[in-house]
């Protein structure tokens, strides 16, 4: 078995101990640091988001793999940035203004980051004009919004037709997601997707992102 | 005053497992479990529940309803409300300290701290079942009758009641006596915390016959589903 192979492994196992060491081996092995992410540790949470969406194993795993991943990504970190690697792209997210949870949106993010996206985390109760603006200023592709409540579902439109009317639409793609929220109320607002859970929404938003 | 502790509100390892996206018979792995274990006993160290309650009459409860006029149209509480032979408002929080250590460990140990944050939600779902059970109990036409009134909890932010009337409620109730606070958003910190409506009647009242248009777009229709178990009106 290679060792980026065992690296993947090891993150599907959630193994936080193994990964870093391996992909410090690795590196001294003289494998490229962009190599050790695409094919150790983005193989590996490829494998658990496919596993997750089969339903073969549930979240705990799936956040015990993004553990593991991070701790290799803490290794590769300096590297990456020294090499000028750039993210797949910036994805803000946040729950809607008045909502109160934000599980959801922190589950989304943990996937995202270990996906390889840079993740603006804006946190809850986030109004319509924020999600714009610092998408804006942060030159985000795409903005991810979470909502619980069906009350304040319509925030999801507003930030929608805010960035119509700011002419982002087409730079700046809109996910939504949340209990209450559907496929149907996603394309009945304009958003450009819908993620049922964590491990689509990160599926749909590198088909956004093109990445 | 409802009697709670952290032993009654402590969630099966199997419900928690199952709310976490555990399919029925599938075999959890050992790392996953270690989580499990470790969460299940922050949440007893941590857990201090508390609740607070109001008997009103349907009148009293009117404005409180009405808040600030947000309200769907249609929204089922207004037709169940008049009809039920007892109300009370009712909060309930699982305290500061856990909700603190949450937040604290998404901030680091995120998969321990999703397995708690799914504890505590197991655990502030079964709080509102035993205070709808404590409602069903108390003595009263529901008690001796031969069909006995059956509780449920209705929460502003769901089922047509806007989120805004946690500010009337708030006001009726004063939860800040047991530590819970609403922001300028109506938002309830300790974020495991429970509020609402308790309305006891016969169980008809509680059946939804209508199709309500925010229904449709609902992903998490536990009302329906508990309506439905209710006889037709």
């Amino acid at each position: 078995m290679s060792i980026l192979n065992e690296i993947s492994l090891r993150l599907e196992e959630g193994d936080d101990a193994a990964v870093p060491r391996l992909v410090g081996e690795a590196l001294a092995g003289g494998a490229a640091a962009k190599t050790v992410l695409d094919d150790g540790l983005i193989a590996g949470m490829n494998v658990v988001g496919g596993r997750f969406r089969d339903h073969e194993i549930f979240l705990p795993d799936v956040l015990l793999a993004a553990r593991a991943m991070y701790a290799g990504l803490d290794v590769l970190k300096p590297l990456l940035e020294r090499a000028g690697v750039a993210s797949r792209g910036r994805v803000v997210i946040g729950s809607v203004h008045g909502d109160l949870h934000d599980i959801g949106k922190n589950l989304v993010g943990i996937m995202l980051k270990g996906a390889g996206f840079e993740v603006i985390d804006l946190g809850n109760d986030v109004p319509a004009a924020r999600f714009v603006a610092v998408a804006r200023e942060r030159d985000a592709r795409v903005i991810g919004m979470s909502a619980l409540l069906t009350t304040t579902m319509p925030v999801m439109k507003e930030v929608v037709d805010l960035l119509a009317r700011e002419n982002l639409r087409g730079r700046v793609r809109t996910i939504v997601g949340g209990a209450p929220v559907s496929a149907e109320y996603a394309a009945e607002i304009g958003a450009d997707a819908y993620g049922y859970d964590c491990a689509q929404a990160v599926e749909k938003v590198k088909e956004l992102a093109g990445a | 005053m409802i009697p709670f502790s952290p032993a009654d509100l402590e969630p099966a390892p199997a419900a928690v497992r199952a709310a976490l996206g555990l399919k029925p018979g599938a075999e959890p792995s050992p790392r996953s479990e270690e989580l499990l274990r470790r969460a299940l006993a922050i949440f007893r160290g941590l857990a201090a529940p508390a609740a607070v309650t109001r008997p009103v009459t349907a009148e009293e409860f009117a404005p409180v309803f009405a808040g600030r006029g947000d309200n769907e149209p249609l929204a089922p509480l207004a037709g169940i409300y008049p009809r039920a032979g007892r109300l009370h408002l009712f909060a309930f929080t699982l305290g500061e300290p856990l909700g603190a250590e949450i937040g604290r460990l998404f901030a680091g140990d995120f998969a321990l701290g999703a397995v708690l944050d799914a504890v505590a939600s197991q655990a502030a779902e079964s709080a509102a079942r035993v205070a709808e059970r404590w409602s069903e109990s108390l003595p009263g036409p529901g008690a001796a009758s031969g069909a006995p009134w059956r509780c449920f909890l209705y929460s502003p932010g769901f089922c047509g009641w806007h989120v805004s009337g946690q500010e009337a409620l708030f006001a009726a109730l004063r939860p800040e006596t047991i530590g819970i606070r609403l922001n300028a958003s109506f938002l309830m910190t300790p974020l495991k915390s429970v509020s609402g409506v308790l309305a006891a009647g016969p169980a008809a009242i509680h059946r939804l016959e209508a199709s309500y248009p925010f229904c449709a777009r609902c992903a998490s229709p536990a009302c329906r589903e508990r309506s439905l178990a209710a006889p037709p009106a």
